[in-house]
């Protein structure tokens, strides 16, 4: 079996991701579909300020660090100002669906051509693992030791159901959870990216992803454990419009 | 160039403009409403961008992204805006990024009122947001001012790689005064170096993000402690009115600059000796005005609207506390050339 790796991965970057965390695959997933685009000098990336930062280590993109929670409108500005370049914003869950949920609802209702690549953990990873919008029902977490109260802390937030409603470009969620999940998202991205290419507006990437260290899992109970999130956050394409 | 009549925020708006400012983000507040409204339809004409963002936050991100592309970007806002603005501001300073924000002042803290006022000083002056930095801060006095200073903004932005502030208030955003606009300006967005955009072929991964990470921690102090060192050598300005033989300096900008400016002339009919040193950058705040003053100065009045008299540090500093400092702070009005006289008196008495 031949093992390759993408252009733009930098395999000898200190990586900083702990064992069996999502974000690398998500990462090379990215560097795998702008390859096949052709598009890896045209990229912006926009970081948030947690555990998907790391990403600029590995990818050799080009890249802006924006504050915590505003990687999207960030973005937003940044592909304005620069409509040839691709721009990617990065953000994870606490920060496109908590402190920076009124721009993630705003640059859809814009339309904005960027692609929001969200990556589900279900908690805030890098300060800890605290509860997040998207921590499932009963979950314990370090803000949330008696596991998620929604009478108390609210329901999860599912970005697909309110997203699906505006008139956006494409919405999906994927999952790294198997290899065959692996291929579809990856798909998804590509898609993704081929839509910004063609001018068609705003596109929604959330990926499903383990975070073993604050789940108190091991790698592999982490992968059984995103059976439960797949419960609550339903996989598939949501919206795929065609061109403008 | 012939002068037209314009007000205070459109001068600033359409100065933006021709310094070749082709981003802007913003929310609407009273009193910097217009320049949101000016730039609504200009932008669209010189085929810039204008968003109207979803709240100040927002706005201030959305010109971090644009920034950070090499744009010459612009946020404005007022009072309540402007402090959400402040996580941006400290970001632009941390990452190296140049943009110009307005704030138009209002009065009060909280809510406050819409009426002129100059309490935002110490957040203009101090750093408003978290870390240790300082921003460049413009304070216009008349509508041409306005426009000249926009114009300004965005070259000492770019030349330190630092966000500029313009501090007017309501009343110089509001009234309608005479301006000869200056020249519309080509500008590259392209000529910077450490600007993000596509790739050329064979260039090097471009990141933008905290100095500090850059750079490593010992080099920033250095790194940090000149560049402000630098800014505070070459870029203090002001105005001296009458000061050659004051024996009182008023000190004073923006609009309580043009009472006190009125009030040298009333004092000097009655033969006292009253001067005025206005600053035109509030950091660095002109300190260098106040080491040209002779032997015969007795004391300084800050003529402002601020209860607290915010800008007295500033001058207790410049001066060393050598001689007294008196504050005239009003609040709900613009202050009075009537009080001003009477303090200025009442301290040639004390003497």
């Amino acid at each position: 079996m031949k093992c390759s790796v993408p252009n733009g991965v930098n395999t000898s970057a200190h990586i900083g991701w702990c064992p069996g965390c999502g974000h690398g695959i998500i990462a090379r997933l990215v560097a795998e579909a702008a390859q096949a685009l052709g598009i890896e000098d045209r990229i912006i990336m926009v970081e948030d300020v947690a555990c998907g930062e790391f990403a600029q280590n590995v990818l050799q993109f080009n890249s802006i660090g924006a504050a915590h929670g505003r990687p999207i409108i960030t973005a937003a500005g940044a592909k304005r100002v620069r409509p040839d370049a691709i721009v990617i914003a990065h953000p994870g869950d606490g920060s496109a669906y908590s402190i920076g949920m009124e721009s993630t609802i705003h640059c859809a209702l814009r339309n904005e051509n960027i692609l929001a690549l969200v990556v589900n953990n279900s908690v805030f990873g890098m300060t800890g693992g605290q509860m997040s919008p998207t921590s499932l029902p009963n979950m314990k977490t370090t803000s949330s030791p008696h596991g998620r109260d929604v009478t108390k802390n609210g329901n999860i937030f599912d970005a697909m159901k309110v997203l699906s409603q505006l008139d956006i470009a494409y919405l999906a969620r994927g999952s790294v959870e198997s290899p065959a999940q692996v291929i579809k998202t990856g798909k998804m991205i590509q898609k993704a990216l081929e839509k910004q290419m063609n001018n068609e507006g705003f596109c929604l990437v959330e990926v499903l992803s383990p975070c073993p260290t604050n789940w108190n899992l091991t790698p592999q109970e982490a992968l059984e454990f995103m059976k439960e999130q797949e419960k609550y956050f339903q996989l598939g394409e949501f919206v795929d419009k065609g061109g403008k | 160039m012939a002068k037209v009549l314009m007000k205070g925020n459109e001068a600033f708006a359409e100065a933006c403009i021709r310094a070749g400012c082709r981003f802007f983000s913003g929310y609407p507040i009273t009193p910097q409403t217009e320049i949101l409204e000016y730039m609504s339809w200009r932008m669209e004409e010189v085929g810039g961008q204008f968003v109207q963002t979803e709240s100040e936050v927002a706005g201030i991100n959305m010109l971090f992204g644009a920034a950070c592309c090499g744009a010459r970007a612009l946020t404005t806002s007022a009072g309540p805006g402007f402090s959400l603005k402040q996580e941006g501001i400290s970001y632009l300073c941390g990452n190296d990024i140049p943009a110009v924000i307005a704030d138009v002042m209002r009065i009060g803290s909280g809510l406050g009122d819409i009426f002129q006022g100059q309490g935002d000083y110490w957040q203009l002056t101090r750093g408003g947001g978290h870390g240790d930095y300082r921003t460049i801060v413009l304070a216009p006095a008349s509508v041409q001012e306005n426009a000249d200073l926009a114009y300004l903004s965005f070259d000492l932005a770019e030349k330190y790689r630092h966000p500029v502030l313009v501090g007017s208030d309501a009343a110089i955003g509001q009234m309608v005064e005479p301006v000869e606009l200056p020249e519309m300006r080509e500008y590259d967005m392209n000529s910077h170096d450490w600007a993000i955009a596509p790739r050329k072929q064979g260039e090097e991964q471009k990141v933008i993000w905290n100095t500090y990470y850059t750079i490593g921690a010992d080099t920033y102090m250095d790194y940090l402690k000149d560049k402000y060192r630098t800014i505070e050598e070459n870029e203090q300005r002001w105005e001296s009115v009458q000061t050659e033989d004051a024996e009182i300096v008023l000190v004073a900008y923006g609009i309580s600059s043009r009472v006190s400016k009125a009030a040298v002339k009333q004092a000097r009919a009655k033969g006292i000796k009253l001067g005025l040193i206005r600053p035109i950058t509030l950091w660095p705040f002109p300190k260098k005005a106040f080491e040209q003053l002779g032997s015969q100065v007795k004391g300084f009045l800050c003529v402002e609207m601020s209860i607290l008299g915010q800008m007295c540090d500033d001058v207790i500093l410049a001066t060393g506390n050598k001689h007294p400092v008196e504050s005239y702070g009003e609040f709900a009005n613009v202050p009075s050339e009537e009080v001003i006289l009477e303090k200025v008196q009442q301290m040639l008495k004390q003497d």
